[in-house]
């Protein structure tokens, strides 16, 4: 299973699944990571986690540990 | 009659902005009952009789943070009379997301599409005709900043609300969604009002567990709910969510016309140098070195300094001409007491108790203002949430967030302010986690307790102060370790899925007014307890009984503090030091750290000695050992803090409990600390082997287990305790 955490800087990916369950990964959806979603991963902070995305337009951060929930095609 | 409009939207959509053009200076802030939540509420300008409820800000009604539940507890249970959502033109799609939600409450909603000028410099062009028809309720385009737009928001608003109705939610599900919510609305309660049942079956399709907390009497839909997710292959909170996307979707596409595709803006530029992975570290600590630097080293330091030792101590030189001489208020006090003959012990009262009080909040004040402005820049203008971004990887191991890398760094020059600096972070856990370990660092206050103990005992060793400083940082570390792995903050995961705001430069008002906020909130709800804190010690230091007699003491010795000294010293004589002395010390230590010093001087038969008490080395030398006296200070270090600290803790905890509980820790951590100092060094000293050294032994053994013992943080269960409907009232 491809997940967001393994893709590389600079690049976009489409949004296939949402693993896990409760909190974290409703507010991943909240916050506009949905089925079908396209990502684009802008960077990796300097210590080397959490990375940042845009996604809907805007600006996000996310640890890698949640986006590893995230099934990428 | 008064009309009630709430004023709802995502965190950085300008919502405040838009309030404080709203209401201007009619504004009362406060805390959500019982939780460390900002609320506030203003009136109208122009229409006394229209209040406005500022709602936290917030991208959905989830119940999973502690701001949507405040905002929803709030919408369900007062239902305000209309609903202002405010949406960032600049990023439509997830604004609109929190929207539906709210279209859903059956209450009036009228929309304001903020940031028309940025949109329209982008190029982008959003149909506002189109996206009401779409969304089924009126939409005006409003600049907040420009304050474009916003009479006619606001008049809208009122109008809305005085008709009361409000329209049926437009936005559909897919049919088989439809299907379901169709048949739960059919199963609720009769009573309960056409316009709510759509959010009440939205809700239960959830399978919302807060939801039962406001309304009793639900049905229960399991198998409705189960039939759905097994036909869609998802749980039912995820088929939610992505129906309104996509629904979003569609209206998006139809209303707004974006040109400014793939485009670097202005702040994907700055961001690509600030945040950058190796210019992001020394510009992060380039930026925090600038605000300690200003806000404790000189500006803030300077303005303190006057206050603590000009007005309220030896008076002052007004623009430093001696001959301009301004007296400090405890000396005209004093002056015009005697003048009038007034009594020695009420004139003590006043100047020692009160005005000494009063100086005690006030002396913070001033650095307090200049750290919270640049608290507030740095808020406004988006860089505190990449403080966040860049700071994450670290503090996250300790229970702690990125952003609490600034209350540290300030806690170092004083706590108060450290503590206080806690606001900006958003997360519950994180910012009490923060509340309760910031004063574990070592403050400028604590420093000549350091030169006491490293000159009198330890020659003056070069290694004494560093190791302060560790033990401080190893407190915090070991503390968030062990805290998070309790039930108190277990159960809370801080999901790190954070909006990094774009850059903008943020107005001069909202700055100040964000600045004057914090400092006043400071004033009066740290300051009474310190002011009540500082009369107490000044009373137990000044009176006792003497030949006989209570009242005014001339020895500090009969006073009734070294009475509560002796009766409290057995205490410590596992810790080394049970001279009660040194406990009299510690007590006056929590009306200030350096105080300990200038009290063992007293009690020591000075009347005043230097800050780092050189003159009683030699006595101090002579009563305690090596082991004594690392314990004492480890202390006093770790216990504790000062009354104006422990004022402050108070003000963000925001709730009586857990301001004992984080008292009672560090109290706890310092006395465990300290007798595992004592008794270990006792032994290398080549004392014998007694009970207290088994006690050590059994506290490290538990403390070893408390660190390492297994854990694992549970995804599902927020542990958000707030008393509905009795909570939201205002």
């Amino acid at each position: 299973m491809e997940t967001l955490r393994n893709v590389k800087c600079g690049q976009s990916v489409r949004v296939v699944k949402l693993h896990g369950e409760g909190a974290v990964k409703r507010r991943i959806m909240d916050m506009g990571i949905t089925k079908g979603t396209d990502v684009y991963v802008r960077k990796v902070a300097p210590f080397g986690d959490p990375v940042e995305v845009t996604v809907r337009g805007y600006e996000l951060s996310l640890r890698k540990a949640d986006a590893e929930m995230i099934e990428i095609q | 009659m008064s009309v009630k409009i709430a004023l709802a939207g995502n965190p950085n959509c300008g919502k405040t902005t838009l309030f404080n053009a709203l209401t201007g200076s009619n504004q009362f802030v406060g805390n959500w009952p019982g939780v460390t939540v900002e609320k506030k509420e203003g009136k109208l300008k122009g229409n006394k009789d229209v209040v406005i409820m500022d709602l936290p800000g917030i991208y959905s009604l989830s119940p999973y943070t502690l701001e949507e539940v405040v905002a929803r507890n709030y919408l369900i249970t007062e239902r305000p009379d209309a609903i202002l959502n405010i949406v960032d033109g600049t990023n439509l799609e997830r604004n609109l997301y929190l929207s539906t939600q709210l279209m859903e409450l059956g209450i009036p909603v009228i929309m304001a599409v903020n940031m028309m000028d940025v949109v329209a410099k982008n190029g982008d062009i959003i149909q506002i005709g189109e996206l009401s028809g779409q969304l089924g309720c009126e939409v005006v385009e409003i600049s907040a900043l420009k304050g474009t737009g916003i009479r006619e928001a606001a008049d809208k608003a009122v109008r809305i609300a005085e008709k009361k109705s409000a329209g049926a939610p437009v936005h559909r599900f897919q049919k088989r969604v439809e299907e379901a919510l169709d048949e739960i609305e059919s199963l609720l309660d009769g009573n309960i009002p056409e316009e709510q049942r759509r959010f009440y079956a939205v809700k239960l399709f959830e399978r919302d567990h807060k939801i039962g907390e406001t309304i009793s009497g639900l049905p229960d839909v399991e198998t409705i709910v189960a039939s759905v997710e097994k036909d869609l292959d998802d749980d039912s909170e995820s088929i939610i969510t992505n129906e309104r996307y996509t629904y979003i979707g569609a209206v998006v596409k139809k209303a707004y016309i974006k040109k400014s595709r793939g485009k670097m803006t202005t702040s994907d530029k700055i961001d690509g140098i600030v945040t950058n992975r190796f210019l992001g570290l020394p510009i992060f600590f380039l930026v925090m070195a600038l605000v300690y630097y200003v806000s404790v080293s000189t500006v803030g330091g300077w303005a303190t300094d006057w206050v603590n030792d000009g007005v309220f101590a030896d008076g002052w030189n007004f623009l430093g001409f001696s001959s301009l001489h301004v007296p400090a208020i405890p000396e005209l006090l004093n002056n015009g007491l005697e003048a009038v003959h007034c009594a020695a012990w009420l004139q003590s009262l006043i100047v020692d108790g009160i005005v000494a009080g009063v100086g005690a909040v006030l002396g913070f004040v001033p650095q307090m203002l200049v750290l919270f402005l640049f608290l507030a820049f740095l808020e406004g203008c988006g860089y505190m949430a990449r403080v966040a971004f860049i700071m994450d990887r670290i503090f996250r191991k300790f229970g702690l967030s990125g952003k609490s890398f600034i209350p540290m760094l300030i806690g170092t020059g004083c706590g108060v302010p450290g503590i206080m600096a806690s606001r900006t972070i958003e997360n519950d856990r994180d910012r009490k986690m923060t509340i309760m370990t910031t004063t574990f660092i070592p403050c400028s206050a604590k420093l000549p307790i350091i030169a006491l103990i490293a000159g009198a005992i330890f020659g003056g060793a070069w290694w004494v102060a560093p190791s302060a400083y560790i033990a401080g940082v190893l407190a915090v570390i070991c503390s968030g370790i062990i805290l998070k792995k309790t039930r108190k903050f277990s159960g809370d995961p801080a999901p790190f899925v954070m909006e990094l705001p774009t850059y903008h430069m943020p107005t001069v008002g909202n700055v100040l007014r964000s600045m004057w906020e914090r400092g006043w909130s400071f004033i009066k709800k740290a300051g009474t307890v310190i002011l009540l804190s500082t009369i107490f010690i000044w009373f137990t230091q000044g009176f006792g009984f003497e030949n006989g007699s209570f009242g005014m003491v001339e020895d500090m010795e009969n006073s009734l503090l070294a009475g509560i000294g002796r009766g409290i010293s057995w205490l410590f004589i596992p810790l080394g030091w049970g001279d009660w002395k040194a406990a009299v010390a510690a007590v006056s230590g929590l009306v200030a750290k350096e105080n300990v010093v200038g009290t063992f001087g007293i009690l020591y038969g000075f009347a005043e000695v230097a800050e780092d008490g050189a003159e009683i080395w030699g006595t101090l030398a002579g009563s305690f050992t090596a082991a004594a006296a690392y314990s004492f200070l480890v202390f006093n270090l770790l216990c504790a803090p000062c009354f104006a600290a422990m004022g402050a803790i108070k003000r963000e905890m925001n709730n009586g409990g857990w301001f004992w509980f984080a008292i009672g820790y560090q109290t706890l951590l310092a006395y465990c600390s300290s007798l595992v100092v004592y008794q270990i060094g006792h032994l290398l000293e080549g004392g014998a082997f007694g009970i207290g050294t088994a006690a050590a032994i059994l506290v490290v053994v538990f403390f070893l287990y408390m660190l390492f013992r297994p854990y694992k943080e549970k995804g599902d269960t927020w542990n958000i305790k707030m008393k509905t409907g009795k909570a939201v009232k205002a």
